[in-house]
């Protein structure tokens, strides 16, 4: 059952990215890369990390791809005309791909066995995030509070 | 008797199953989830049906007429002749829209809004899909809408359906806040993100006849309110139905779209509206609990159905009533008004609990939003906004 929807979900992953890389026109790359966000937050829940799926799907469907759709429909005019295939393109994808798999094969102790740790549960991470880890987490609220305070402050300039 | 009654639905299932006993683990998985799923379609498929003619029978007696009533005894058969006229309606794409977006956008908007409807507990042990962040995942999968309005908004390429998009995403966003941040008091208070330890936290009788509903302490009554308001926007319901506004852009993100394609999104809407009233129930009416202790021999499902009819008649009340507000002035009342008074929600929460949960902090945390409410209403106080009108663009 698992390997039956991990190998769908991959499918489903690598297309949306392929098409992300690929695509001509520019909101439908923007659109492919929102379902690949989606695959990778089901591929979070296959492995039972439901809480990061979640946090995947409203953070990087919910927020990020409106963000860049609208970046891409705001700054630029021919959002709708088809772009020329790019190889500079592909040599970075190539470059980065092939850093990053570097990387993750000298990273030592990379077992395939799962570690025995128990489920991940919301419960858990909500408990962590409020003993260890809350100076971390009170800092990022700040940062957060700034950079609303600071677009606020950007919007607000133009009413003068 | 009264477990028969309540246990119905979950039995017939059991019994749908157990013609499976032998079958490979999986395929009584999918099966089990199947039947979860047409369940859920089939039920809420009935239900909008039934308030589509409802909605226009109860908005035609506020406004003093008759309301359908050709099809059928008392017209209730028009949601039937109008589901043939919506699939026998010629299914017009304009030349220059993007066809794969157009076409994608009112599937997943209506995927969406389905996929809410899977974790809200519709009565004792039968929550369709019961995950551990069922509130998370609601959330996560009403924020995808926003990419849904907007491929529709650009799939049109028109130029009202790009403006209808633009305003229906920028509510979605700034309503998004206040609407998930009521639920923050409830999910503390509980300190579970199921829905199904929300309602089970709700449980039980105060002197026998006040039920232990959330909507009873000062802060519940708040952000049920509160949350009320910020789902009418979140289903683009009047009187916040500016992306839809027919005299200014025809039909907003809609306006490209006819025959089935419109229906679904009409669906959609519904069904949106369906999830977001069963979402407050969940919250802050208890679930499927009964309001006084002696009527819980009546099943759990239908005191779920019978809040959401509550709640969804109130929704066509108030569409009924209301006149449409400007943009500006949702904007304005989303960021100065919703967001504090959320905010504050969560500070008269933490001051009930930690005056013990008890009378003490039913007044404490009362007094507590009284003052936010006044010193807010002194402060956003739009009376000295009506002075003269400067144009920015249009001298």
């Amino acid at each position: 059952m698992s390997t039956a929807a991990f190998i769908v979900i991959a499918i489903l992953t690598l297309a949306a990215a392929l098409a992300a890389a690929s695509l001509p026109t520019l909101i439908h790359a923007a659109l492919s890369f929102a379902v690949a966000f989606v695959g990778i937050a089901a591929f979070f829940f296959l492995l039972g990390a439901e809480f990061v799926g979640l946090v995947q799907v409203f953070v990087y469907v919910g927020a990020v791809a409106v963000l860049i759709v609208f970046t891409i429909l705001l700054t630029r005019r021919d959002a709708a005309t088809p772009d020329k295939f790019k190889w500079g393109g592909v040599v970075i994808a190539i470059a980065v791909f092939g850093g990053l798999s570097w990387a993750i094969f000298l990273t030592p102790g990379l077992s395939i066995a799962p570690p025995q740790i128990e489920a991940l549960t919301v419960k858990r991470i909500g408990e962590v995030l409020m003993t260890d880890y809350v100076w971390p987490l009170q800092c990022v609220g700040l940062v957060l509070t700034a950079a609303l305070i600071g677009a606020l402050i950007l919007v607000m300039e133009e009413k003068r | 008797m009264n477990d028969f009654l309540d246990q119905i639905f979950v039995r017939a299932k059991q019994m749908l199953l157990s013609l499976l006993t032998g079958a490979p683990d999986w395929v009584i998985q999918l099966a089990s989830s199947l039947i979860n799923i047409f369940a859920l379609l089939g039920v809420f498929l009935t239900l909008f049906a039934l308030i589509s003619v409802l909605e226009r029978k109860i908005l035609g007696r506020m406004q003093n007429r008759y309301g359908p009533n050709r099809v059928g005894p008392f017209g209730l058969f028009q949601p039937v002749a109008d589901g043939i006229k919506m699939l026998i309606k010629e299914d017009i794409v304009p030349v220059r829209a993007d066809k794969v977006v157009h076409f994608l956008a009112p599937i997943m908007i209506a995927a969406t809004a389905i996929l809410a409807l899977g974790v809200i507990p519709y009565g004792r042990n039968m929550t369709p899909f019961a995950i551990d962040g069922g509130i998370l995942f609601f959330f996560a999968v009403g924020s995808t809408t926003e990419l849904a309005v907007f491929m529709a908004g650009w799939g049109s390429n028109n130029k009202f359906s790009m403006l209808g998009a633009m305003r229906a995403i920028a509510q979605m966003i700034s309503y998004e806040l206040p609407l998930i941040i009521t639920t923050f008091p409830v999910v503390m208070v509980v300190g579970a993100l199921s829905p199904d330890a929300i309602v089970a936290a709700q449980g039980g009788y105060a002197l026998g006849a006040v039920p232990h509903w959330f909507v009873t302490t000062p802060w519940g009554a708040a952000a049920f309110i509160l949350f009320f308001v910020s789902g009418l926007v979140e289903s683009n319901r009047t009187p916040f139905d500016v992306p839809e506004g027919e005299s200014e852009i025809v039909a907003g993100h809609m306006t490209e779209y006819s025959g089935f394609k419109y229906a679904t999104f009409f669906m959609a809407e519904y069904f949106g509206m369906f999830a977001i009233s069963g979402l407050a129930v969940t919250l802050f009416l208890g679930g499927w609990h009964a309001p006084i202790a002696g009527l819980q021999f009546i099943p759990s499902y239908v005191w779920f159905f019978a809040k959401l009819s509550a709640l969804l008649f109130v929704y066509i009340w108030v569409r009924g009533t209301l006149p449409r507000t400007r943009v500006d002035q949702i904007m304005n009342f989303a960021w100065k008004f919703m967001l504090p008074m959320a905010f504050t929600c969560i500070v008269a929460a933490a001051v009930w609990h930690y005056q013990g949960r008890g009378p003490a902090g039913w007044f404490w945390s009362l007094g507590v939003i009284m003052v936010v409410y006044l010193a807010l209403s002194r402060l956003i106080d739009t009376r000295k906004k009506f002075a003269t009108r400067t144009y920015r663009f249009a001298e």
